[in-house]
């Protein structure tokens, strides 16, 4: 009961400036829409695109930008955090009786309220250039973002509560990861015509699996394995992202 | 309130071993408003988050208000307020919303924190500003939020780290006659930590000196004064030569805890200087010395810590990167 309060409290802290300022949310849309009208139409130019996206391009490539959003956005929101402990804000609330896991819960559900506005927003920007939209697909789909999203970010405080007071690290780690991580999912570029050896490496890459998931959902077919793949690594991600940054928190001492 | 055993910590930086804290015994007692002073560096803040539960110590005990730090820190943590060195205000937050938030997170119900929230943001002069963006704060201004973000609770004890810090003089002494209020009004127990002289002297009734991560002393200001330093006695003569007559004779007839010349001055340290100089200047006239002007001067606490360590707090005080490996 006291984690659900406690949660509660960090949640409404968290939300505040980003409701406050709902401007910042949809000025960070910058790149993916650049990235939306520069990269889609290159894409629909490449020979055999059409193929291996299984009719229309944007239908392939927007679910893959969602992700895309979801992994800039929420990789960098231990940034925040780095921040609160060099001011010491984050001292102050470690020595509340604030629940640690709370502490570490509330901060990553407040990444879900960013992420689902800023794809709705994509979404409604992409549908008069002939995105179809499947409302439970796409439902499902949010949802599968949302989950994500807490995954990462609660990976991003547990790095910047290692990194304490080390910026280089925190950025280091999340910029070296973000790259290998974008491109083995396919997420912006189909993997069907890369090397064996890219394919393989991509096996082991989660964001491949909600990837094709967020692609199956946001074409409304729930019938594709990928689906609850996709669901399961998201759910996987989601769970250990947790487990480690409920650790960190545990053991931080501001 | 507080009693802690042997309390140590060490860091390891760069394969070096950093013994911030060395076996600090510290009983505070209900009510009690203690000074923590001693240079920067000297471990006042990690002492600070032992018993606050941020750090754990590396060994030794510790329990304040009754729940030990390392086996019941929620315990520790429902009683106690904190008011650390940096800022505990989050920059992106409001000032109001945090402070609601803090009452929040001390169980308060939401009439309880408004009603709470708006007393101290009278009390603390925040008033108008209660809607601002800390980062748009002053340094004096988010100081102030920090204490009343600390005092939202009515804490039975109160820990603040260097809580001046920051502050012109004006807002100092408000910052002080608050802390003082509290305490009458509330009875709550202070435990702060200080660099500054004037503060520990002002505010503490006891001031626990610390240095190199050992108290190496503990009582109430006064008294350190009297046992440590002493008053200092200051005659000046007509020459060199009648001064080093006149130290003799100091040396006969009170018994200082050090005389010394300098030029045509004469400095003597002794207990109870306002009964020893008439006794002093008789004993001069008596022997055909002439003094030309006399001073008593009641020490300071830095003369206090001069007498323990053979460095002056004013300088240790400012060196801030050479207080570290010490
Ligand atoms: N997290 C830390 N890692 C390494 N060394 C530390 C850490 N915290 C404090 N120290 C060292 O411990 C000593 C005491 O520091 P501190 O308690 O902050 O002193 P004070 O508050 O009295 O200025 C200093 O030498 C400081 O460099
Ligand atoms: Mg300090």
């Amino acid at each position: 009961m006291k984690l659900v309060t406690d949660t509660g409290i960090v949640f409404v802290r968290e939300m505040r400036p980003v409701i406050r300022d709902p401007f910042s949310l949809i000025f960070s849309l910058g790149q993916p829409l650049v990235f939306l009208a520069l990269f889609g139409p290159l894409l629909t130019g490449v020979p055999g695109m059409e193929q291996a996206a299984g009719g229309s391009v944007w239908q392939w490539f927007v679910p893959g930008i969602l992700i895309m959003i979801g992994l800039f956005g929420t990789s960098m929101s231990g940034a925040n955090l780095l921040w609160e402990m060099q001011t010491g804000a984050h001292e102050r609330l470690l020595v509340t009786p604030l629940n640690r896991a709370a502490l570490l819960v509330g901060r990553a559900l407040k990444e879900i309220a960013p992420l689902v506005v800023q794809a709705a927003i994509i979404v409604v920007c992409v549908m008069p250039f002939g995105f179809r939209l499947y409302p439970l697909g796409a439902l499902a789909g949010m949802l599968l973002l949302a989950v994500f999203g807490v995954g990462i970010g609660a990976l991003s405080y547990a790095l910047a509560i290692a990194a304490k007071n080390r910026e280089w690290l925190f950025y280091g780690v999340q910029q070296t990861l973000l790259f290998p991580l974008l491109i083995l999912s396919g997420m912006m570029l189909p993997l069907e015509s890369g090397p064996g050896w890219l394919r393989a490496l991509s096996n082991f890459n989660p964001l491949t699996y909600i990837v094709d998931a967020e692609r199956a959902l946001f074409a409304g077919d729930f019938s594709q394995p990928s689906v609850w793949q996709g669901a399961l690594a998201a759910a996987v991600l989601a769970a250990v992202g947790l487990a480690v940054g409920i650790r960190s928190m545990r053991g931080s001492s501001g | 309130m507080i009693h802690t055993k042997g309390l140590t910590r060490t860091f390891r930086v760069k394969g070096e071993t950093v013994e911030a804290v060395r076996g600090v015994d510290i009983d505070v007692e209900r009510g009690e408003l203690v000074a923590f002073l001693g240079p920067n560096g000297a471990g006042k803040s990690t002492s600070l988050r032992m018993l606050t539960t941020l750090l754990p110590p590396t060994s030794g005990t510790a329990t304040v208000v009754g729940r030990d730090v390392v086996a019941d820190p929620a315990g520790v943590r429902r009683r106690i307020g904190y008011i650390g060195q940096g800022n505990g205000a989050g920059h992106s937050q409001r000032v109001r919303d945090e402070l609601i938030c803090q009452g929040r997170s001390y169980g308060m119900d939401r009439t309880a924190c408004h009603a709470r929230a708006d007393e101290l943001l009278d009390s603390l002069d925040l008033r108008s500003l209660a809607k601002r963006t800390v980062s748009n704060l002053s340094g004096g201004q988010r100081r102030r939020l920090d204490i009343a973000l600390g005092l939202m609770h009515h804490p039975e004890l109160l820990f603040l780290d260097e809580p001046s810090t920051g502050m012109d003089p004006q807002n100092r002494a408000n910052l002080w006659e608050h802390i003082q209020q509290v305490r009458e009004n509330y009875g709550t127990t202070i435990f702060l930590t200080t660099h500054y002289l004037e503060e520990a002297d002002t505010m503490a009734e006891r001031v626990m000196v610390i240095d190199h991560g050992r108290v190496i002393a503990d009582d109430t200001s006064a008294r350190l004064k009297d046992d440590l330093a002493g008053d200092l006695i200051t005659i000046t003569v007509q020459d060199g030569e009648e001064a080093a007559q006149a130290a003799q004779t100091a040396e006969r007839i009170a018994s200082p805890h050090d005389v010394t010349v300098e030029g045509t001055a004469v400095r003597l340290r002794v207990t109870r200087g306002e009964a020893v100089l008439p006794e002093y200047l008789r004993a001069l006239d008596a022997g055909g010395l002439k003094a030309l002007t006399a001073e008593v001067r009641r020490p300071t606490l830095d003369d206090v810590f001069l007498a323990l360590t053979g460095r002056s707090l004013r300088e240790s005080g400012t060196a801030e990167q050479d207080g570290g490996k010490a």
